[in-house]
């Protein structure tokens, strides 16, 4: 799934990054606790979390991962973009919650980590 | 090659900043990616555990052709039980702490579980001795 496929099934808006993409997203995880996401070994997972700080965007930085869905209406900051600019990320907000979306992601083929 | 960091006990939004520029600097020396990041998710936890836990620290990074150290001294509260704290789940983290998505108690485990060598030294009212190292295997 690209992120132009993605945007639409969860009403999301992406905040940053590129629309026309053609990054491949396949496994996602979905955590709020930043020591969790790094202990993942897989490649290249989205994250869909509630937690919307400048952590996200290190923890996403030292993970290599380059794809953060926020969950419920969660406001990225300027000081978020500017870093994840930096480092190639797409940075989406939506208003469903993170059991909705990891529902949607899930029924479109996105694959679980555990 | 030798790099110098500080690291500043408390400072969330500078948290991370050493980690990111050890990681630019290995991957312009074209380290291999899945090192790299053992490296920088180990340093990472480890840097946010001096901002999260002491009041002021350093960061040495040795990096040779056949491995890459690390060493992190802070001026805190030390750990008292080191055994204690290298449990998965133990935590004394504050509420600010875990409002940044840290605080589980997972970092010391995951630091450990990165790295080849490990050796973590601290002393009750002056502070905390950090030193991991991870070998570079050149195929
Ligand atoms: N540099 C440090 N200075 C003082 N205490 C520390 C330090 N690093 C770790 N600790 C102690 O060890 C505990 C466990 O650390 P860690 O596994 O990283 O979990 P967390 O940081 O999420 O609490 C901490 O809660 C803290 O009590
Ligand atoms: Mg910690």
């Amino acid at each position: 799934m690209i992120v132009k496929e993605l945007i639409p099934l969860i009403e999301g808006k992406l905040v940053c990054g590129d629309p026309d993409s053609s990054h491949q997203m396949k496994l996602a995880f979905a955590s709020d606790l930043m020591s969790d996401v790094l202990t993942l070994d897989s490649n290249n997972p989205l994250l869909i979390t509630g937690l919307c700080n400048l952590q996200t965007i290190r923890t996403a930085e030292m993970a290599d991962i380059h794809v953060i869905i926020f969950a419920r209406n969660k406001k990225v900051t300027e000081e978020m973009i500017h870093l994840a600019t930096q480092h190639n990320m797409m940075l989406i907000e939506t208003p469903y919650s993170i059991f909705r979306i990891s529902g949607i992601l899930y029924k479109h083929g996105i694959k679980p980590i555990y | 090659m030798h790099f110098n960091f500080e690291v500043e006990g408390g400072n969330f939004s500078k948290a991370g900043s050493a980690s990111s520029e050890i990681k630019k600097i290995l991957n312009q020396l074209n380290v291999d990616y899945r090192i790299i990041k053992r490296i920088v998710v180990a340093l990472y936890e480890a840097e946010v555990n001096v901002v999260a836990h002491a009041y002021r620290g350093w960061i040495d990074a040795n990096i040779d052709t056949d491995k890459i150290q690390l060493t992190l001294t802070d001026e805190g509260p030390g750990i008292p039980d080191i055994e204690k704290a290298m449990k998965p789940g133990f935590s004394t983290a504050s509420a600010k702490v875990r409002e940044m998505g840290f605080g589980a108690g997972m970092g010391l485990p995951n630091i450990r579980k990165n790295v080849d060598e490990f050796d973590l030294k601290s002393e009750v009212g002056k502070g905390t001795k950090l030193e991991f190292t991870v070998f570079i295997n050149s195929e």
